[in-house]
C-alpha cells in the first residue's frame, strides 16, 4: 500500500483539476477583466463569442476541484471554506454575474452595457477572490479539533491582497494571448499591445509573490533553499525566465500561438512552484493530505471513476474546442 | 427578535433559499433537454420543419435557464463547506464521492456538449449535433441520479459504519447508492421534472393558440405537452403514493408530520384534509377530517392502527405546520394536473384540442404549477427530515460550521439580493422569448454548406451594437 498511496494520488488529481481550472477559466476570466479595454461592438462580440461555447466546461473544473476536495479531503474542504467564507461567497456571487452575462447580453440589447459591466466586474472580483484564497491558504489556517479556529478576517492581509492583484494581472494576460490566437484585425493588434504590458506585470507579480512566500514561514524557506533541493527548485525560476524571454520574442514577431502557449507554460511552472511550497500540506501549517484524507474506502471507490472519466472528459473537451477552432467571427455562431 | 436568528437558523435559511432557487432551473432543464432531443429526433426522422422550428424556439429558452442552473449550482457545491463544515467533515466520505461522480459523469458531459448543442448547428453534421443534444439530455439525467442518491442517503442512510473521529465510513457502496428511498425519489423527481416542463410548454402553446389557433408550432407543442401530462400525471400520483409508503417504513415521523397526526390511533387514523397544526398544544385546530382515511391510504385497511407524534420525543419533531402544508400544496397541485390531463384527453378525443379557449386558459394557469409543486415537495422532504441532516444520526445543529451570525446574515442578504436581480432578469428574458410566437422557416444546418450567421440569435441583432 505504500507505493500506492491513495491520498497522494488524490492530491495529484485535485491539483490537476485546479490547474485545468486556472488555465481554462483563467483565459475566459481574463477576457472579462480586459473587457473595459475592448471597444463595444464588433471587438467585444468577437471576444465574447470566442469563449461562449467553452466557458461552462471550463468552469466545471472548479466544481471538480471543490467536489473532489469534499470527497477526498473532507476535513480540508470544510476548514478551508469556512475560514475563507467571505472571499468564497464573493467569488460565487461574482461568477453568477459573469456566467449569466453570456446569454443575457444578447437577449437584452437595451441593457447590454450593464451586462457587460456585470461580466467585467464579475470576472475581476472572481479573480481577486481566488487570489486572496490562495494567499490566505499559503499564510496558513488555524484549525482546532477538526474545525476552523481563526477569526473572520484572518484571510485579509497585505500578502493575500497582493496575490489577489497578481492573479488579476495574470488572468488578464491569459485572456489577451487567447484573443491574439482567436482574433484578427484591430482586436488582435490591441491584444498584442495589452499582452506586452500584462506580460511585464505578470513577471513582476510572480517575482513579488515568490519573494514574499519564503518569508511567510520557515517551512517554505526550507523547501526552496535547503541544500540539495535548491538544485531542483532553482529550475523553476530558471524555466520561468526562459519562457518569459520566448514570450516577449514571440510578441515582437507577432506570432499567433506562441504567446498563449508560453503563458500556459509560465502558469504551469508557477503552479509547480506552489506545489513545492505546499506539499504535503492541504491546510498549512498543520493538516497534511494524510490527516485530511477521506477513508480508504472512499478514495478507492472514486479512483476508477477519475482514472476512466478524466481522459474521456479531456477527449470530448478537446473535441468541442476543435469544433470551434480557428479565428472567431464577430457576427458569430451565436 | 434578532437574537432568534442564530447562525444555524440563518445557515438553514440560506441553504433552503439557494437550493430552492437552484432546483427551479434543473426541474425545467431536465425535462426541456429531453424535449429538445425528442424534437430534434422527430425532425431528423420526419424531415418536417415544424420540429426544427420548435427546436430552435426552445433552444434559446434552454440556453438561458441552463446558464442560470449552472451558476446557482456552483453556489450549492461550495455551500456545504462554507456553512456546513462539520457535516462535510463527517458525511463527506460518503456524500462527497457521490457528488464527485456526478461531476465526472454528468456535469462535464453536459458542459462539454452544451457548446456544440447551442452554437454548433452549422459546424458539425446533423447526426453529430443530435448526439450533442442527446449527451446534454443524458447528462441532466445522470446528474439527477447522483445528487438524488446523495440526498436519499441522508434521508435513509445504509451501508455505512461509524469511525472513532465521528466520520461516516463507507462500508458497502451499492447499499449506499441504492439506499431504500433512492429509487422512489429518483422516479418521483424525474417525473416531476417532465411534468414541470410539459406544463410550461403546454402553457406557452396554449397562449399562442388563444391568439392564433392555426399556428402550426403552437399546435404541435400544445399537443405534445398535453400528451406528456396525460401519461405522466397519473404515473406521478402513483409514484408519490409508493414514495409515501416507503417513507412510512423508513421515516415514520416525517409521515406523522405530513398527515398532521399528533396522537396515535388504535382503530383507524383520519385523513386530515385541512387544519392548522399547533405544535405547542400538540393538536390540529380547525381540522376537517375524513375518518379512517389515512389508514386506508397508508395501510390499505380502514382499521389499521397508526402511531402519532405523541410516541416521539419532542426534540425529534420536525416543524409540523411547514411539512403539513407543503405536502398539501404538492398533492393539491398534483390533483389539478390530473384534472388537466383528463380534460385535455377528452378534448383530444373530441377533436377539440386546438379550439377550446377554456382548456387553453386552464393550461396557461397551470404553467407555473410544476415549479410550485416541486419546491413544495422538496420542502416536505427536507423539513420533514429535521432536526437531522443525516436522518437519525447527525443533528442539523451539530452539522453547521463554526459561524458567526452576522457573517451568515450578510451573505444570506447578498444571495437574496443578487438572486432576485439576476434571476429575475433571466426569468423576464425567458418570458419575453415565450411571448414571441413560434415562427416558420428558420434555416437548418445544411450539410457541407456552413451558414455562419444562422445561429440562435439573428445576425442583425448581434451586430447591432457595432460601430
Ligand atoms: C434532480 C436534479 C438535481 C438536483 C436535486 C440538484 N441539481 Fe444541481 N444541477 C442539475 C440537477 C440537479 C442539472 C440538471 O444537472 C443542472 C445543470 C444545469 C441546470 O440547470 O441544472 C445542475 C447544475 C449544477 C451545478 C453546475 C454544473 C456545471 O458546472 O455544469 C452544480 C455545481 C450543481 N448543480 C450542484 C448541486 C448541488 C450541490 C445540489 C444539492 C444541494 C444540487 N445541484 C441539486
Ligand atoms: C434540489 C435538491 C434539494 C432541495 C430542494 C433541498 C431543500 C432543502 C431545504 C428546503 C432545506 C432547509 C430545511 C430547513 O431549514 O428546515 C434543506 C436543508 C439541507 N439540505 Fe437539502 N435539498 C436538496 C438537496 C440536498 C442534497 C443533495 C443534500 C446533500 C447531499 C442536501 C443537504 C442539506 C443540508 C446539509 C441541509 C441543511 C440542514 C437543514 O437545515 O436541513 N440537500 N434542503
Ligand atoms: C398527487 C400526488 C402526490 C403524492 C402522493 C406525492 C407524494 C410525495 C411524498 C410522500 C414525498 C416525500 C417523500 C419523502 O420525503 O420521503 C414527495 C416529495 C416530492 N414530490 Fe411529490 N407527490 C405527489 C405529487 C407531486 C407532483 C405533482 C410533483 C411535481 C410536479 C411532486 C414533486 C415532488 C418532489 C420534487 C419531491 C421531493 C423529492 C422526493 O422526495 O422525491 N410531487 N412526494
Amino acid at each position: 500500500m505504500v507505493a500506492f498511496d491513495l491520498p497522494t494520488i488524490w492530491a495529484f488529481i485535485i491539483a490537476f483539476a485546479i490547474f485545468a481550472y486556472v488555465v481554462m477559466d483563467g483565459f475566459d476570466l481574463g477576457i472579462g477583466i480586459l473587457f473595459s479595454w475592448i471597444p463595444t461592438g464588433r471587438e467585444r462580440d468577437t471576444a465574447m463569442n470566442s469563449i461562449a461555447p467553452v466557458w461552462d466546461g471550463n468552469e466545471t473544473w472548479l466544481v471538480l476541484g471543490g467536489g473532489g476536495l469534499l470527497a477526498a479531503f473532507p476535513l480540508a474542504y470544510g476548514t478551508i471554506l469556512s475560514a475563507l467564507y467571505a472571499p468564497i461567497v464573493a467569488m460565487l456571487l461574482a461568477l453568477i454575474f459573469r456566467g449569466v452575462a453570456f446569454e443575457f447580453r444578447w437577449r437584452d440589447p437595451g441593457h447590454r452595457a450593464w451586462w457587460d459591466i456585470a461580466f467585467s466586474l464579475g470576472s475581476i472580483v472572481a479573480a481577486f477572490a481566488q487570489g486572496v484564497t490562495l494567499g490566505a491558504l499559503l499564510q496558513g489556517i488555524a484549525v482546532d479539533n477538526r474545525v476552523y479556529a481563526g477569526g473572520w478576517f484572518d484571510w485579509l492581509t497585505p500578502f493575500s491582497a497582493l496575490v489577489g492583484l497578481c492573479l488579476i494581472v495574470a488572468y488578464a494576460l491569459l485572456g489577451a494571448t487567447w484573443l491574439i490566437m482567436k482574433s484578427e484585425g484591430t482586436l488582435q493588434v490591441r491584444c498584442y499591445r495589452l499582452a506586452f504590458g500584462l506580460g511585464i506585470g505578470t513577471i513582476l507579480a510572480i517575482a513579488a509573490v515568490s519573494l514574499a512566500t519564503p518569508f511567510l514561514s520557515a517551512v517554505y524557506w526550507q523547501r526552496w533553499f535547503a541544500w540539495p533541493q535548491v538544485l531542483f527548485t532553482a529550475q523553476v525560476p530558471l524555466l520561468v525566465t526562459i519562457a518569459a524571454v520566448v514570450f516577449f520574442a514571440s510578441l515582437m514577431r507577432r506570432h499567433h500561438y506562441t504567446p498563449f502557449l508560453m503563458t500556459l507554460l509560465i502558469f504551469t511552472l508557477s503552479l509547480a512552484g506552489l506545489g513545492i511550497s505546499l506539499f504535503p500540506y492541504v491546510v498549512p501549517p498543520k493538516i497534511s493530505i494524510w490527516d485530511a484524507a477521506a477513508p480508504v474506502a472512499s478514495l478507492k471507490f472514486m479512483l476508477p471513476g477519475a482514472l476512466v472519466m478524466v481522459p474521456i472528459i479531456l477527449a470530448y473537451t478537446g473535441y468541442s474546442y476543435w469544433v470551434f477552432r480557428g479565428k472567431t467571427g464577430h457576427e458569430g455562431y451565436h | 427578535m434578532l437574537e432568534a436568528f442564530d447562525a444555524t437558523l440563518l445557515a438553514r435559511l440560506q441553504f433552503a433559499f439557494t437550493v430552492s432557487f437552484h432546483f427551479i432551473f434543473p426541474s425545467f432543464t431536465i425535462g426541456l433537454a429531453s424535449y429538445l432531443a425528442v424534437l430534434e429526433a422527430l425532425w431528423l426522422w420526419t424531415g418536417r420543419s415544424v420540429y426544427l422550428d420548435l427546436f430552435k424556439y426552445w433552444l434559446k429558452i434552454f440556453a438561458l435557464s441552463f446558464g442560470m442552473g449552472v451558476v446557482s449550482g456552483i453556489v450549492m457545491s461550495y455551500q456545504f463547506g462554507t456553512n456546513w463544515a462539520v457535516f462535510s467533515d463527517r458525511a463527506g466520505p460518503i456524500v462527497g464521492p457521490l457528488m464527485a461522480y456526478e461531476v465526472l459523469t454528468a456535469f462535464f458531459l453536459e458542459a462539454g456538449f452544451l457548446g456544440v448543442m447551442l452554437f454548433g448547428m452549422n459546424r458539425v453534421g446533423r447526426t453529430l449535433h443530435f448526439v450533442a443534444t442527446l449527451a446534454v439530455a443524458v447528462g441532466t439525467f445522470i446528474s439527477a441520479f447522483w445528487i438524488l442518491s446523495a440526498n436519499s442517503w441522508m434521508q435513509t442512510p445504509t451501508g455505512y459504519a461509524m469511525a472513532a473521529n465521528g466520520q461516516f465510513l463507507p462500508a458497502d457502496w451499492l447499499a449506499i447508492i441504492f439506499n431504500p428511498s433512492f429509487p422512489y425519489r429518483l422516479v418521483h423527481t424525474v417525473f416531476a421534472a417532465y411534468l414541470t416542463t410539459a406544463l410550461v410548454v403546454g402553457a406557452v402553446g396554449a397562449w399562442h393558440l388563444l391568439r392564433e389557433s392555426s399556428n402550426d408550432g403552437a399546435r404541435t407543442m400544445f399537443s405534445m405537452a398535453m400528451g406528456m401530462i396525460t401519461v405522466v400525471a397519473p404515473l406521478q400520483i402513483l409514484a408519490g403514493d409508493q414514495h409515501g409508503l416507503n417513507t412510512l417504513e423508513h421515516q415514520p415521523v416525517k409521515v406523522m408530520a405530513m398527515e398532521g397526526h399528533f396522537k396515535s390511533y388504535d382503530n383507524g387514523a383520519p385523513l386530515v384534509l385541512f387544519a392548522w397544526p399547533d405544535m405547542a398544544q400538540a393538536k390540529n385546530l380547525y381540522a376537517i377530517e375524513i375518518p379512517k382515511g389515512s389508514s386506508l391510504i397508508l395501510k390499505h385497511s380502514l382499521d389499521a392502527p397508526l402511531k402519532g407524534l405523541d410516541t416521539v420525543d419532542r426534540k425529534d419533531w420536525p416543524p409540523v405546520p411547514i411539512v403539513f402544508w407543503a405536502f398539501r400544496i404538492m398533492v393539491g397541485l398534483g390533483t389539478l394536473m390530473l384534472l388537466l390531463a383528463v380534460v385535455s384527453l377528452w378534448a383530444r378525443v373530441r377533436h377539440g384540442l386546438y379550439d377550446w379557449p377554456l382548456l387553453h386558459r386552464f393550461a396557461i394557469a397551470m404553467g407555473p404549477a410544476g415549479f410550485v409543486a416541486v419546491i413544495a415537495g422538496w420542502v416536505t422532504t427536507e423539513v420533514g427530515r429535521q432536526p437531522y441532516t443525516v436522518h437519525g444520526l447527525l443533528r442539523t445543529a451539530d452539522s453547521v460550521s463554526p459561524l458567526q451570525a452576522p457573517a451568515v446574515a450578510v451573505s444570506l442578504l447578498a444571495f437574496i439580493v443578487v438572486y432576485f436581480i439576476v434571476f429575475g432578469a433571466g426569468v423576464l428574458y425567458i418570458l419575453r422569448l415565450m411571448s414571441q410566437s413560434p415562427r416558420r422557416g428558420e434555416q437548418g444546418p445544411e450539410r457541407g454548406h456552413p451558414v455562419r450567421a444562422a445561429g440562435i440569435t439573428p445576425a442583425p441583432q448581434v451586430s447591432e451594437g457595432g460601430n
